[in-house]
């Protein structure tokens, strides 16, 4: 999954070379034995992805039972759902900001930080949840988070909280939780790429000149990896979004994130209306991630 | 520079976050390991109250179905490995070419599974795996995760074959060699560790996926993501936690071999 976003961020940037793309037939006539071959893999996508997802976009809009056409699965969807769909909203942007934060600080301090072994024992440390399943992470997060978690046992252990006082975090807070816990060091991995590229000499000059850590972190680094950071925040939260695993096993009562509503309304009651307009929905958050990504970008390349 | 009394602070408060870091990173994996080997646990105490192992024995009795699920996952695992490989060597060999028309677009419409939020996608999936009878498969269950897992094969071949010397795959062809055995004999072992890493990803991604099984396979075909998730909801800590150690083994050893696979030059070339 973090190759995924390592990927990412490759291509995003290239979109304008699509309108490089433009071939009359006489050019592309050669390469048509090779174009050949990419045949079964594209068929495969437009079958289980494309097909599916105008299934989706079509059956958002149609109640079955009825056999009529209109935005009543959306009316539904919003009568039954709207508290899940702010909790959902609230659940990934706070995560994703989370993700951003930590992911500059622990980038920050692994490119400019002067303690060595510090540096090498975060390096070891933030990589860990890259290598563990997300369903897994469900069931640590189950244990960790509950009433009789560890966390609650360190808290009464140092004091910090009486055991009357302790109560289950396997809410919104556990989900945030578990997601800044997951995403981290996908977000932490680009962007820390992204700053290794930097010319050291800026950074040292500022150093030199006096500026504190901090200040170049925050006056020089930041500003010129921002697109890396925004994209990786893009990135989280899109990933948010489709996880089905973390939220059932952590919360299925309500309040929930929509893909356990979409998931119990087709398995209980087969109402792939609701289900496809709540999906629905889930894309037209990540299309307004999508839109303020690319429309930062286009501004940057016209600073250019 | 500061003096010596100065930095005091800073180096506590230094050590201080970095073991606050190492407490939020490996205590969920604690917990988890000790719900493995706890026999009870109550609330308020700090640590389970008796140890053992006899909950392991229950996972492993065969009309526990973990075993079943565990077989189940290898299984599928494998078989969306071989689906995946072979469409993403023809797909990756064709997209290493950088002449080749309208390539970035190729290179897009894979990543577009994985940019939408899977869970509308598998649900209709399921819909119309239904009307042919794919539904509870193994067949469409490998079809769902071939379809998570191919922009990893297909980007990381595509690098892979981009990687390979061209001057070889010409000194052959100008040898005699037809294109095939160029290829059999040059392009295809010069780009191999690409592949295997490649084939390593897919399957850890095969191993773990939950939402394209839940909608396709279940009930029928039980993974053990899903036997996971239904101990979990059970609410058995222990049979959930051992299932979910079964579950992380094949993911960390993958990966301390994955390294080995993926050479830096191919691994910046990916999505290129």
């Amino acid at each position: 999954m973090w190759v995924k976003c390592m990927n990412q961020t490759n291509v995003l940037p290239r979109l304008p070379a699509l309108q490089n793309g433009r071939c009359s037939l006489s050019r592309v006539a050669p390469h048509v034995p090779v174009l050949l071959l990419l045949v079964p893999a594209l068929l495969v996508v437009f079958v289980l992805f494309v097909y599916p997802l105008g299934y989706s976009l079509v059956y958002a809009f149609r109640d079955e039972k009825l056999g009529v056409w209109g935005l009543m699965n959306f009316r539904q969807a919003w009568l039954l759902y709207a508290k899940d769909i702010f909790l959902t909203l609230g659940v990934s942007l706070a995560s994703s900001f989370l993700i951003g934060f930590f992911a500059v600080a622990i980038a920050g301090y692994l490119s400019l930080g002067e303690n060595r072994r510090a540096v090498a024992i975060l390096k070891w440390l933030y990589r860990w949840p890259l290598f563990i399943p997300v369903v897994v992470v469900g069931q640590m997060m189950r244990t960790f988070l509950a009433r009789n978690g560890l966390m609650n046992n360190a808290l009464m252990a140092l004091g910090v909280i009486e055991p009357l006082q302790a109560v289950s975090f396997l809410d919104w807070r556990g989900m945030i939780f578990t997601f800044v816990w997951k995403q981290l060091p996908f977000a932490t991995l680009l962007i820390a790429g992204a700053m290794a590229a930097l010319d050291r000499s800026m950074l040292e000059a500022a150093r030199n000149l006096g500026a504190g850590r901090l200040r170049v972190l925050c006056g020089i680094v930041v500003p010129q990896v921002l697109p890396t950071v925004l994209v990786s925040l893009i990135l989280s939260f899109v990933s948010i979004l489709s996880v089905l695993s973390v939220p059932m096993m952590l919360n299925a009562g309500s309040p929930t994130m929509i893909t356990v509503d979409m998931a119990w309304r087709v398995a209980s009651y087969s109402d792939y209306g609701v289900a496809n307009a709540l999906g629905l929905i889930s894309w037209a958050m990540c299309a307004v991630a999508a839109c303020f990504y690319l429309r930062h970008g286009v501004r940057e390349r016209g600073l250019q | 520079m500061m003096n010596a009394c100065g930095r005091w602070p800073a180096i506590a408060l230094r050590s201080l976050l970095l073991l606050l870091f190492a407490v939020v990173i490996f205590g969920p994996l604690l917990n988890l390991l000790l719900w493995t080997v706890a026999e009870a646990w109550y609330f308020p105490a700090k640590l389970p109250i008796h140890w053992g192992f006899s909950y392991w024995g229950r996972v492993f009795r065969p009309e526990a179905g973990a075993m079943l699920a565990l077989g189940n996952s290898l299984w599928i695992a494998v078989l969306t490995v071989l689906v995946s490989t072979a469409l993403a060597i023809p797909a990756g060999y064709a997209l290493s070419r950088r002449s080749l028309p309208w390539r970035s677009v190729f290179l897009l419409v894979f990543l577009l599974p994985q940019a939408f939020p899977a869970i509308a996608v598998d649900l209709n999936i399921a819909r119309i795996f239904y009307g042919l009878g794919l539904n509870g498969t193994v067949t469409g269950v490998v079809l769902v995760h071939t379809l998570q897992g191919l922009v990893f094969s297909v980007w990381i071949a595509s690098a892979a074959f981009a990687g390979v010397h061209a001057e070889q795959v010409e000194a052959a062809r100008n040898l005699g060699a037809s294109p095939w055995r160029a290829f059999f004999t040059v392009s295809l072992p010069q780009a191999s560790p690409g592949i295997i890493a490649s084939a390593i990803f897919v399957f850890l991604i095969s191993l773990d996926e939950f939402s394209g099984t839940f909608f396709v396979g279940a009930p029928d075909i039980s993974t053990l993501p899903l036997q996971l998730y239904t101990a979990a909801t059970e609410g058995n800590y222990q049979i959930a936690s051992i299932t979910a150690l079964l579950l992380l083994l094949p993911s960390i050893l993958f990966m301390l071999v994955v390294e080995r696979f993926l050479r830096a030059d191919v691994l910046a070339k990916i999505g290129t």
